[in-house]
């Protein structure tokens, strides 16, 4: 038995940690207040491809955090002003080269900003923590059209699988819905040629995948929402924040519907969330971003292994 | 039936793809961060060696492929068919010529191989890694050339065809790799 040993080299972690205390003095530079909150709370993110560990704490129901959004945005709500957190995160089921179900997440929120606004910043932290080149920006629609030729907002799923199959890519299990469709081409065609030699942020996605951002009324209707690449790896994923507590309401809703369609676990809905956005969230713009990752870019590794002590296999 | 999800996919595990025996190369898992999770995987079809690249949506199910590999020795060919016996057990098994392909010009009685079954039937047959064979036939080396570089082809006892270097001569018994078909040494 080996296993005991840290996967991840000492000389790498040393720069692991060298890196995270970068990060704190990027914020306190900024004057972002570094907060905590509760990885065991009483809700759960309600987000179909999200999978909250669920547990029992003295019989009660509790789920670790998938983010720390929602508790987040509760200090917002509450005046906190800028606020930013590093700290671990639960997805089920998440394992692989770049995954692992316990991470560590970096989310910071801006109240005033927009996405672009917070983009700007997210590209001064890159240069400075990563020392990368100011990053290109290219609005998701545009990235469909320039590398596939296709309206990604407008095509019908049975444009978007002849696209897939027109790349040779055979997938297995999709329904006739076009957003998993979008999905095949972002990760599997898209990514690995994103990021290249400096940052790419790609923003305002379908409106259907809008998750927690808030939507723009337009020709087509878009979310304002950004993703961070950087050498084909996704780091961040930002959002001109929703505020509205009704429309937030709905959403929770319309994901518990279709949790219940698929046969997916009902979790609990975040009513304190909720009452936080009624008493009224100020405009605001946050990201999350993956520390491993980060560290997995700086050390120039080629899994999550090589930057974490002890991945789930060893845990 | 057995199944397997996505989540339990490794390298190494039979599954059954469009009708065929399959074994999974490599699997990758992907999931933009707020998208449908795929398993990317590679898998090599073992009826016909063909390597093919599937994706599959995270949590689907596949069905298991009744794929077993078992050490089997070499008993004799008929003229038509291979036969090999389970040394344990002592059940014998028949394997048609398009099965043997390769295997069937580096073994020899009673070698031992591992032999691929799939619902019983076998499937594929892997010869030992190396080989110790006979040279049937091959033209005499030059007298005293032990170094210089050149080969030539020698025939052995199988029927196999390898370069060996100069100096083999007939009634030689040489050692060779099976996986790259080449020379190692004087057995």
């Amino acid at each position: 038995m080996d296993d005991w040993r840290p996967a991840a080299s000492l000389e790498n972690l040393r720069r692991r940690a060298a890196l995270i205390a970068r990060i704190r003095l990027f914020f306190a530079a900024r004057g972002v207040l570094e907060v905590e909150t509760p990885l065991l709370a009483a809700a759960a993110v309600t987000d179909l491809h999200l999978a909250s560990f669920e547990l029992d704490a003295g019989g009660e129901r509790r789920y670790l955090q998938t983010s720390p959004e929602f508790a987040m945005k509760r200090l917002l709500a509450a005046g906190s002003g800028p606020i930013y957190q590093l700290g671990k995160a639960f997805r089920d089921g998440e394992v692989g080269r770049l995954h692992n179900p316990e991470f560590t997440l970096l989310e910071w929120y801006r109240p005033g900003f927009d996405h672009h606004a917070l983009m700007d910043e997210v590209d001064a932290f890159l240069g400075e923590i990563l020392g990368l080149p100011p990053a290109e920006r290219i609005p998701y629609g545009e990235l469909f059209e320039r590398h596939l030729g296709i309206d990604p907002h407008r095509a019908g799923a049975a444009e978007l699988r002849r696209c897939v199959r027109r790349r040779d890519l055979d997938v297995e299990g999709l329904a006739e819905e076009r957003d998993p469709w979008l999905d095949v081409l972002l990760s599997h065609v898209l990514e690995p040629r994103l990021g290249r030699g400096r940052p790419t942020f790609v923003y305002d996605y379908p409106a259907s995948q809008a998750a927690l951002a808030r939507l723009r009324d337009g020709d087509p209707p878009v979310a304002e929402r950004f993703e961070v690449y950087v050498e084909g790896i996704e780091l961040a994923n930002g959002y001109h924040e929703l505020v509205d507590a009704a429309e937030q309401r709905r959403r929770f809703a319309a994901d518990l519907a279709r949790r219940r369609e698929r046969g997916l676990p009902a979790v609990a809905m975040d009513e304190r969330l909720l009452a936080a956005l009624d008493h009224g969230l100020p405009p605001c713009a946050g990201v999350a971003l993956g520390v491993d990752r980060l560290a997995l870019l700086a050390t120039g590794g080629d899994a999550l292994a090589d930057v974490v002590a002890f991945p789930f296999d060893r845990a | 039936m057995a199944t397997y999800s996505t989540n339990q996919f490794r390298s190494g595990l039979k599954v059954m793809l469009d009708g065929d025996p399959c074994s999974i190369i490599e699997n990758q898992f992907v999931k933009p961060g707020k998208g449908q999770a795929f398993n990317r995987v590679k898998l090599r079809n073992l009826l016909t060696g063909r390597v093919l690249d599937k994706t599959f949506k995270s949590g689907e199910t596949i069905e298991a492929a009744d794929v077993v590999e078992t050490s089997m020795q070499y008993l004799y060919h008929d003229g038509s068919r291979w036969h090999f016996m389970v040394p344990d057990t002592y059940e014998q098994y028949e394997v048609d010529e398009n099965v043997m392909g390769e295997a069937a010009k580096w073994i020899k009685e009673e070698d031992v191989c591992d032999v691929t079954l799939w619902n019983g039937q076998a499937i594929s047959v892997t010869p030992p890694n190396f080989v110790t064979l006979e040279v049937t036939e091959t033209d005499p080396g030059l007298k005293g050339d032990t170094s210089s570089g050149g080969s030539k082809p020698a025939t052995l006892e199988t029927g196999a065809v390898v370069r060996v270097p100069l100096f083999i001569s007939v009634g030689e018994v040489i050692k060779v790799d099976t996986r790259t078909g080449e020379y190692v040494s004087r057995a």
